[in-house]
């Protein structure tokens, strides 16, 4: 009995596993470069662009990322100009894809108020240094200021990344069949509920633990400088 | 009115609605005050060491952190929806769904999970506590229980207030989780409301605004709170 549960488990919640994969993985990617440009347009001096994106990230953060996937899923639908643009449609029409960009607008958010912390830790004097050498301000970002930031970052960017990932299972609650989708059509199918949830449960815990590795092992490379005088 | 803003105010929804937002809000202080309880415990004794115990703290935290919290809502609903129906038919009993049940697991579940982001918050403030006040007060010959009211209490809570902001900010929002099982808290008012008057844009993004009116009135709460502590604790 056990066994068969198992055999019968395992193959259904690791096609789901790849489900989870994907949209996390596209909502981090997507998160991550708006998340860069909302922490830029927050810190720009322009007045507009610091005003959007601060409530970008108040509204973001402050509501349950549930009732956004509601609001773009369910609710976008019925706005005229969102049903006529033929590519606003494509996104919304489908649970994944809706799911994965609910997902990448909520992390984006997240994401900005940790690179900005990372951005204002950088001290002013290198910067101000690198501009006395003449770098251009694009070169300045992406040898001085983007660098340094990302390393600052790194441990909350973790959490983050954690976070997007546990994230993913709500998309269960928009008919998209990742995970947690698997796991509830198994419980009530098989009544082996403490059993599906330590095998879903197991798998979110892998996915978890592998991030955080990376994360370190990433963290470790860019203190490398470290190393030796510790 | 193509939103449906009219049907909304001429349904009755209004009321509704509140009381989603009574009822969430009820859960969200329950569930954090039995974190609180559970990550006070927690944070002790992983703190402590106290030795098998804190390997079960250990394995409960970072299950509860590493594994989304719809699957643990799912757990605990559909287990304990098989036991309590077994029970209640047993004496003879069976309407569950409107006699607090779900509101009691509901707590139970955001409860949990709130404990285990407590836990770690309580054992950063603990751990923050500088040793030498325990020696002294050991030294001064008091108690571990006066120790722990008089010295470590104190100093851990307000320590904890910041990071405790972060934790309730989470709960009121996992509270919108519990929906899915049929809590009839706000987001299920709002979900039922769209259901039947076909206007989903308006509902979910009333809810939408409500639930950021509880995060940032709390907010600001937890800030003056923050600001009291530190004009205290510079005397």
């Amino acid at each position: 009995m056990e066994l068969e549960l198992i055999q019968r488990a395992v193959p259904v919640l690791l096609k789901g596993l790849w489900v989870t994969a994907f949209l996390a993985g596209v909502a981090v990617l997507v998160g991550f470069n708006l998340g860069l440009g909302l922490a830029l347009m927050r810190l720009s001096q322009n007045r507009f662009l610091s005003g959007f994106a601060k409530y970008y990230s108040m509204v973001f953060r402050g509501t349950p990322l549930l009732v956004q996937l509601f609001l773009f899923y369910y609710g976008l639908g019925q706005l005229n100009f969102i049903k006529n643009n033929e590519m606003f449609w494509w996104v919304i029409s489908d649970g994944t894809r809706c799911a994965t960009m609910a997902l990448a607008l909520n992390t984006a958010a997240y994401t900005s108020e940790i690179l900005r912390g990372g951005l204002m830790s950088v001290p002013a004097g290198l910067v101000e240094a690198a501009q006395a050498s003449g770098m251009s301000r694009f070169l300045r970002f992406r040898r001085i200021q983007f660098p340094l930031a990302i390393r600052q970052a790194l441990p909350a960017y973790g959490n983050e990344l954690v976070l997007t990932v546990k994230g993913t299972s709500l998309a269960s609650t928009i008919t998209v069949l990742e995970i947690t989708g698997y796991a509830k059509r198994l419980m009530s199918q098989t009544y082996a509920i403490f059993e599906v949830f330590a095998i879903a449960g197991a798998l979110y815990l892998v996915i978890n633990l592998v991030l955080i590795t990376l994360v370190r092992m990433l963290e470790a490379r860019l203190m490398r400088y470290q190393a030796g005088s510790r | 009115m193509e939103f449906g803003l009219w049907q909304v105010w001429e349904g009755g929804w209004v009321g509704a609605i509140l009381r989603g937002a009574a009822i969430t809000i009820a859960v969200g202080m329950a569930a954090m005050l039995a974190g609180l309880v559970v990550g006070i415990a927690c944070g002790l004794i992983k703190w402590g060491r106290v030795f098998p115990l804190n390997y079960i703290v250990d394995a409960y935290t970072s299950v509860v952190r590493g594994v989304p919290e719809l699957l643990i809502i799912y757990l605990l609903f559909f287990s304990s929806v098989e036991f309590v129906t077994r029970v209640a038919t047993a004496f003879g009993y069976a309407g569950l769904a409107d006699s607090g049940y779900a509101f009691t697991i509901a707590v139970i579940a955001i409860g949990a999970i709130s404990g285990a982001y407590s836990t770690e918050v309580v054992r950063g403030a603990l751990a923050s506590i500088p040793k030498g006040h325990i020696e002294a007060a050991r030294a001064l010959g008091l108690s571990g229980g006066r120790i722990f009211r008089r010295i470590i209490l104190p100093q851990m809570l307000r320590i904890a207030v910041p990071g405790m902001n972060n934790v309730w900010q989470v709960t009121i929002k996992d509270t919108a989780l519990v929906s899915v099982v049929g809590l009839q808290e706000l987001m299920r008012a709002a979900a039922i409301g769209a259901g039947s008057t076909r206007h989903p844009f308006i509902f979910y993004l009333i809810a939408a605004v409500v639930y950021l009116m509880i995060t940032l009135v709390s907010q600001a709460g937890f800030d003056r709170a923050e600001r009291l502590l530190k004009v205290r604790s510079r005397v």
